[in-house]
């Protein structure tokens, strides 16, 4: 085994024990990147110099006897967190040349930590899309199949996590960022609970639901990101003054009695191979010891047309501070105020960048209010009330992350609203701020399937409690694509 | 749901957007599929209901008022990102003719 294919907890144990040190690990991730990015493309910046030196000062910090969970461990960050002195676009062409003059908060979090930031990862632009083919700077492969999709918006730092460019990465989720490429290639994807983890330092999409979190290899990984990333912000005052735990503590509690709600009508959403891996896992936990407890969702379906009203509403405004005055693309030929605004959006933007702006200017301008954003907002409330309640009766709820495996590359791209589609299972958790993992569950033709866990708000504990149990029964998370 | 071109027009206008005609056709169409769509939200009863616009739970957070410097180099590093600056400010075109 190359120690790049490593997990966080396996990586510090050989660092503690100076089996290897941090430079010689990032060594191994940076010539993996070389070796196989090529072909997958989830990697927009590659900082070689500012990765080694970041890993020779964690080895002099170990030197002098500190420890840290996260101490000298490799990183990928989604393009669309700023990082101090380092490119950051945004996957968008509209900030081809943006250097991010300031680090987000949980990137200082993780420098504090010790951890080796080794660059930027792909994305469909600003987080607008979920297969990864948005981005301004071509597709993300999938490692498992070339031609396939590798699922969005987060596509570069799932596919890299994948093929062992990196030990662990940083996504953001806002309706299934994380989660669905996580499903589509074989990782372990968390989107914590709305406040869990600061936005300071992200490029604003939909600010009610962006969430910055963990992908790794292990369930175990993602405890120990979170554990670093998570915590009150002043400099967001959505994050939460709720204790961040320590995670490990409770990972190998004992799952039996815990209660697991499925919703059956809601998983036929999903196509049969999906169903089967599903019920494939319900049986585990059932035998484990776990109970199984019907819920009913009727009105999670609903979770899309809410979010594409929400989401592009809170799109066309946030993305208003594109234009060409105080950073990015400037259209040089526009003479008026006014035509440096509309020249460098129209050039500086990509197509579904410009479809979201649009819905979202028209569900919020004169006389369509009430019809489209105040509608969407209380069907939006009654999709959390119904998972508050079914929760008074269950400890987690699991349905699949994705409705089928990852489709081809360019197969769905011409049909925005079959795209949309394919959000079913993703929406709810995000309207509600609640906590939700996807787990590598089995595979469908060798195509990787993933299992989503959805918690109580700020109970991520849970979701790490029964994930970390069922990779102890289970190896699907320790298959590796074929690259 | 139909949709002139002059409507994608108007709503391009108040995105600041320079749409290209073939652009315009594109979105409108795409508009009124997806819009079309959402027209689902019509099946749900919503009488009654609040709307949720934030999920924290939180009302106003106060903090004092005061002023705090920015570091120097993040400062120097963020003006320079703007196209057009003139003693440490960011230049833009007239506002009023």
């Amino acid at each position: 085994m190359k120690i790049n294919e490593l997990t966080i907890k396996q990586a510090q144990e050989k660092l503690e024990k100076e089996e290897f040190n941090s430079v010689e690990l990032t060594k191994a991730c940076l010539e993996r990147i070389s070796e196989v990015d090529q072909k997958i493309k989830a990697c927009l910046t590659v900082c070689e110099g500012e990765a080694l030196a970041f890993a020779e000062e964690a080895d002099l910090r170990r030197r002098k006897g500190e420890k840290g969970k996260l101490l000298g461990i490799p990183f990928l960050v989604k393009d669309n967190i700023m990082t101090r002195g380092i490119r950051s676009t945004g996957g968008s062409r509209i900030l081809e040349n943006y250097i991010a003059p300031y680090d987000a908060t949980i990137i200082k979090k993780l420098k504090d930590a010790g951890a080796v930031l080794l660059g930027k990862a792909n994305l469909d632009e600003f987080g607008h899309g979920a297969s990864g083919e948005n981005s301004a700077y071509g597709p993300t492969h999938n490692p498992w199949d070339l031609e396939r999709v590798s699922g969005g918006s987060s596509s570069g730092p799932v596919a890299a996590v994948s093929a062992d460019m990196c030990i662990f990465a940083l996504g953001t989720d806002t309706g299934g960022s994380i989660r669905c490429p996580a499903s589509f290639c074989n990782v372990v994807g968390l989107k914590p609970s709305y406040g869990r983890s600061s936005r300071f330092g992200l490029m604003s999409m939909t600010s009610s639901t962006d969430v910055p979190g963990p992908i790794t290899k292990t369930v175990e990984d993602a405890a120990m990101v979170l554990e670093v990333i998570a915590g009150k912000d002043e400099r967001d005052p959505t994050t939460g003054n709720v204790e961040v735990q320590n995670y490990l503590d409770n990972i190998n509690k004992d799952i039996k009695g815990l209660k697991i709600g499925i919703p059956e009508d809601y998983l036929k959403e999903a196509s049969e191979d999906i169903i089967k891996i599903i019920n494939e896992a319900k049986g585990n936990f059932e035998k484990s010891g776990m109970k199984i407890i019907p819920v009913k969702l009727p009105h999670a379906k609903y979770g899309i047309p809410v979010y594409y009203i929400i989401t592009p509403s809170e799109i066309s405004s946030n993305l208003a501070r594109y234009d060409g005055i105080r950073y990015g693309y400037r259209d040089e030929e526009a003479s008026s105020l006014l035509g440096i605004y509309t020249k460098s959006r129209d050039k500086g933007f990509g197509s579904e960048v410009k479809r979201r702006i649009m819905i979202g200017t028209y569900a919020l301008s004169a006389g369509y209010y009430d019809a489209y954003y105040l509608r969407a907002q209380k069907v939006r409330t009654k999709i959390i009330k119904e998972l508050d309640q079914e929760f008074e009766k269950v400890d987690l709820i699991i349905v699949p992350t994705q409705p089928d495996v990852a489709y081809k590359i360019g197969e769905q791209s011409d049909d925005p609203l079959k795209m949309y589609l394919e959000d079913i299972f993703l929406s709810p958790a995000s309207l509600a701020g609640l906590p939700a993992i996807s787990i590598p569950a089995g595979f469908v033709n060798n195509l990787p399937v993933g299992m989503q866990l959805i918690g109580k708000k700020f109970d991520e504990d849970m979701l790490f409690r029964v994930g970390n149990f069922f990779q102890k029964i289970t190896d699907f998370h320790t298959k590796k694509p074929n690259i | 749901m139909e949709l002139s071109k002059e409507q994608v027009k108007h709503i391009a206008n108040l995105a600041r957007l320079d749409l290209t005609d073939e652009e315009l056709d594109l979105y409108g169409k795409q508009l009124k599929d997806i819009f079309g769509y959402i027209e689902k939200l019509q099946e749900v009863d919503i009488t009654g209901i609040e709307p949720t616009a934030q999920v924290t739970g939180q009302v106003n957070i106060y903090r004092e008022d005061k002023v705090v410097d920015w570091e120097k180099t993040e400062r120097k590093n963020a003006l320079e990102e703007a196209p057009e600056i003139e003693n440490n400010q960011i230049k833009v075109k007239r506002v009023l003719e």
